[in-house]
């Protein structure tokens, strides 16, 4: 019999990849693994700052990361510097601040480590609600706003001209990226997040003949990924979110190895 | 047709589908076009010529609503299905994204509609290629059927004929005019070709930041600010293509009487092009009795 603690550890995995992967589709698509990655670093400062306020973990993540996509589109608004320049400035910053604020708060015993990479064994009942009510939140609002966000992603002006606002799209994408990113957190860590939401993608592409195929394969190979990490884990006791993400990285090279789909070509 | 059971904009015939007055644009302390005014009705087609950087695409743009105009006004009829043919766009490699999908990105449409604007657009055997694996010209024509398929009130183009061959260009404007003709929809054209103007087109605006002359194909020709700004050479050169309204050609070339009675426009007009049966874009994008149904 499957242990509690795994169950939930397994529970909540299979939660995070199955939204992460069809949202990292869009991240692979759209070539914002940066900007991912970006926001996830500032899931540091985001926690530490739900400490300073006393709110949860999640809400303090879910808010810093929006902070920094909108800091981005300021900065990139202005202009002057490339895009990956500031992505870069806003990444390490956003790590370098939250270590230097968790260092400022004298007396405070936080599993830095824990953060960094995850602490999927430590999953709670509670963790597991939060996991699945937003997840199902953002797979519904990727479903809902599914036509317009892939027009975007495909032919923006085309989207715009043809009255699919575009921007709106854009905008409630990042949303759901910082709500993922907040939820991810706890099984993965901050480090490794943008794994869970590009690897399964990258691992789907050579088999996907629509976008919509590619995100369900992603999510099953997401999911597939957490339970076979997971089992790995513990396993061989290793730490359980780097552990899937190499599980991630198996998957993939795997699927190189299978014919891929023929393409059509005349 | 199942055209009209579409539901249109509140316009009566006459109504402008879209009108820009005294548009400007200024981008970093210079006008990119200045004092544009620009109307486009039902069954017209507008076609905008000028010089590189003429401001023509941020003209379309305005009118699009893609680019907030500096100064002066636009307006859409309200409820404006527009279907819109990029110059340019990148699909990235990473996305699988056949051509039949990329007909339904901006809305849903009927497979049997799907088929009939490939099938007009002469790559209905791309069908099921990824888009990425096409070439520019295919993929230009996959745009074009795009656009077809929203069955729209105002289609616009931005170079549609760009890095098409001459008798390819013939073949497209017979395209645009056939699509005209069946889904009484304004057409607004972008084109840098000064040397060629569809004889279809009700007026031509010749672009260079401002408007510096506007007509039917003909006067613009004659318009010694047409021959300023494209020098007496481009005077010689313009050919207008004109078709003959009073049949059409089958797929193997033979001619078809046409079943509607289109009148012929532009008679005289400075035309090298009159009554070419030109090589074909595709055998099936081609003759009026084909795809008059």
């Amino acid at each position: 019999m499957v242990s509690d603690f795994l169950m939930r550890a397994g529970l909540a995995g299979i939660g995070v990849a199955l939204v992460a992967a069809p949202l990292g589709c869009f991240v692979v698509w759209r070539r914002m693994a940066y900007f991912g990655d970006t926001m996830a670093h500032s899931a540091l400062l985001g926690a530490a700052a739900a400490i300073v306020f006393d709110v949860d973990a999640v809400v303090g993540v879910f808010a810093v990361a929006v902070l920094v996509a909108l800091a981005l589109l300021a900065l990139e608004r202005r202009g002057g510097l490339a895009t990956d320049t500031l992505l870069g400035l806003l990444s390490h910053s956003a790590l370098a601040i939250g270590l230097v604020v968790i260092g400022l708060m004298v007396g405070l015993r936080l599993d830095l480590l824990g953060y960094l990479f995850g602490d999927i064994l430590a999953v709670s009942d509670l963790d597991l609600a939060v996991i699945f009510t937003g997840g199902g939140a953002v797979a519904i609002a990727l479903a809902l706003i599914w036509r317009p966000l892939l027009a975007a992603t495909v032919a923006p002006d085309v989207a715009a001209a043809e009255g699919l606002h575009p921007q709106r799209a854009r905008l409630a994408f990042m949303l759901m990226l910082a709500a993922v990113i907040a939820i991810a957190m706890k099984i993965v860590g901050i480090l490794l997040i943008t794994a869970l939401l590009i690897i399964p993608a990258a691992a789907a592409r050579r088999f996907a003949a629509t976008p919509e195929t590619m995100a369900l394969m992603a999510a099953g190979i997401g999911a597939l990924a957490v339970v076979t990490g997971l089992a790995a884990a513990v396993q061989a006791d290793t730490p359980a979110g780097p552990t899937i993400v190499v599980a991630a990285l198996s998957l993939f090279l795997a699927g190189l190895l299978l014919p891929g789909r023929r393409e059509a070509r005349p | 047709m199942e055209t009209t059971a579409l539901p249109r904009p509140e316009t009566t015939p006459d109504d402008p589908l879209a009108a820009c007055s005294g548009v400007g644009v200024r981008r970093g302390g210079t006008w990119l076009i200045e004092g544009i005014d620009l109307t486009i009705r039902r069954r017209e087609i507008v076609t905008l010529i000028g010089p590189n950087g003429s401001g023509k695409s941020t003209t379309a743009k305005v009118l699009l609503g893609l680019i907030r105009p500096d100064t002066g006004t636009v307006t859409r009829a309200p409820g404006l299905r527009i279907g819109y043919v990029p110059q340019r766009l990148h699909i990235d490699d990473s996305l699988p994204f056949s051509v039949a999908r990329l007909m339904t990105v901006t809305g849903p449409a009927a497979a049997a509609e799907i088929d009939r604007a490939l099938a007009r657009t002469g790559i209905a055997h791309l069908k099921n290629a990824p888009v990425q694996h096409l070439s520019g010209g295919e993929f230009q024509r996959a745009l074009m059927a795009r656009a077809i398929v929203r069955k729209p009130d105002l289609m616009v183009l931005d170079e549609p004929v760009q890095g098409v061959d001459f008798a390819g260009e013939v073949a497209l404007y017979e395209l645009i005019r056939g699509i005209r003709d069946e889904l009484s929809c304004g057409v607004l054209l972008i084109s840098h070709d000064l040397h060629f103007v569809m004889a279809e087109t009700d007026r031509v605006l010749c672009l260079n930041r401002h408007v510096c002359c506007a007509g039917t194909p003909r006067s613009v020709a004659a318009d010694p600010q047409y021959r300023r700004l494209f020098g007496p050479r481009a005077v010689e050169a313009l050919a207008v293509y004109r078709h003959d309204h009073d049949h059409g050609h089958g797929p193997g070339g033979e001619v078809l009487p046409l079943a509607d009675g289109a009148h012929s426009q532009g008679d005289g007009a400075v035309c090298r092009m009159d009554h070419v049966n030109p090589p074909l874009l595709h055998p099936h994008t081609h003759g009026g009795g084909r795809h008059g149904e």
